[in-house]
């Protein structure tokens, strides 16, 4: 036990930096736009997707429908399908455990067990219970804590939501560094740029992920080949 | 503030974030393999995903109303430079969000 809680914890602490950042930003923003502690905690409870829960403060503090709340959900988080799918052979065995550990699978708990292997030969099963409670804690608390010490805050928190950018910026270099095949990365950014000036900021993400899957599925070959993913 | 509105948005959204979740797990998870394709689309989506969402966080920049994006493209410049330097992510974030800030706030108000 106690070994496993050294593990998980040394192993998280990049993520706990990340997401208290992020929670604290996420709380003083929701707070800011009049939904305070207790729904900062409930969003952070249930939903627990951090860029949709940016997403969502805008969507309720402009009074979307829930047409367009659900359409923006099914497009933004639409890359955790592809989470789940890497997840299915490592998560077989995970028995009563395995539903909370795919409702919890967040882009930085997938980056910490997406290999499917748990450090120092501890189980897998529950270092990746752990590792996703951990993380699920930290949200929750930097969500509260925003949204507590926002009203104090002395200086002017513009801005603030930028973190967010950054946060994908540091995902996006890790990721660079880790692998010698760029083809994936860059066939997301240039689909995205091309899409954004061809459809506009409101309506790209969709044909943005449209033509990223056909290209990626096209050209599955050179990219295979290249090796590396 | 209309309490009922909010709770159905917000339920909305957490319902449609958990199917997406559970979603290949019941489609995928069963007896069977899972198609190769399926598995390669797992492989190489992170990646292409997340280049994405940079993209969509930048996406509100406009290039022909000053200041064009230069606090977005100077706060992200120092952020991709400093975790290719050191690779600590809180260091990155922290920095990289407090230069907006400052710049937004104080440089090109």
């Amino acid at each position: 036990m106690k070994k496993y809680m050294k593990t998980i914890l040394v192993k998280t602490a990049p993520v706990m930096a990340g997401y208290l950042v992020l929670g604290l930003g996420f709380g003083i923003i929701s707070e800011k736009n009049g939904y305070g502690i207790g729904w900062a905690f409930a969003m952070s409870v249930f939903i627990y997707a951090g860029s949709m829960q940016y997403v969502a403060i805008s969507l309720l503090s402009g009074g979307a429908s829930v047409m367009t709340a659900a359409l923006t959900a099914l497009m933004v988080n639409a890359r955790h399908l592809f989470y789940g799918i890497s997840m299915i052979t490592p998560y077989e065995k995970a028995g009563r455990k395995k539903p909370y550990l795919i409702f919890a699978l967040t882009d930085e708990t997938y980056s910490l067990v997406c290999t499917g292997e748990s450090p120092d030969g501890l189980d897998f099963q529950k270092y990746s219970f752990g590792v996703s409670l951990c993380n699920h804690i930290y949200w929750i608390t930097g969500s509260v804590l925003g949204a507590w010490v926002g009203t104090l805050i002395p200086f002017d928190t513009k801005g603030v939501d930028f973190a967010m950018t950054a946060l994908f910026l540091t995902v996006f270099v890790e990721q660079w560094k880790s692998t010698k095949n760029h083809i994936p990365a860059l066939i997301g950014v240039g689909c995205s740029v091309i899409c954004l000036l061809v459809f506009g900021s409101e309506s790209f993400l969709i044909p943005a992920m449209i033509t990223i899957g056909t290209l990626l599925c096209l050209g599955r070959k050179t990219i295979e080949r290249k090796g590396n993913v | 503030m209309n309490a009922a509105y909010s709770i159905t948005i917000i339920a909305v959204i957490a319902a449609v974030t958990a199917l997406l979740r559970f979603l290949p797990f019941c489609i995928f998870g069963g007896k069977g393999k899972t198609p190769e394709v399926i598995i390669y689309l797992g492989r190489v989506l992170p990646f292409a995903i997340m280049g994405m969402l940079v993209v969509y966080c930048l996406k509100q920049i406009s290039f022909v109303k000053a200041p064009f994006g230069a606090p977005e493209f100077l706060a992200g410049a120092v952020v991709v430079l400093l975790h290719n330097w050191k690779r600590n992510t809180l260091l990155s974030i922290v920095t990289g969000t407090v230069l907006y800030m400052i710049l937004i706030q104080f440089v090109f108000v």
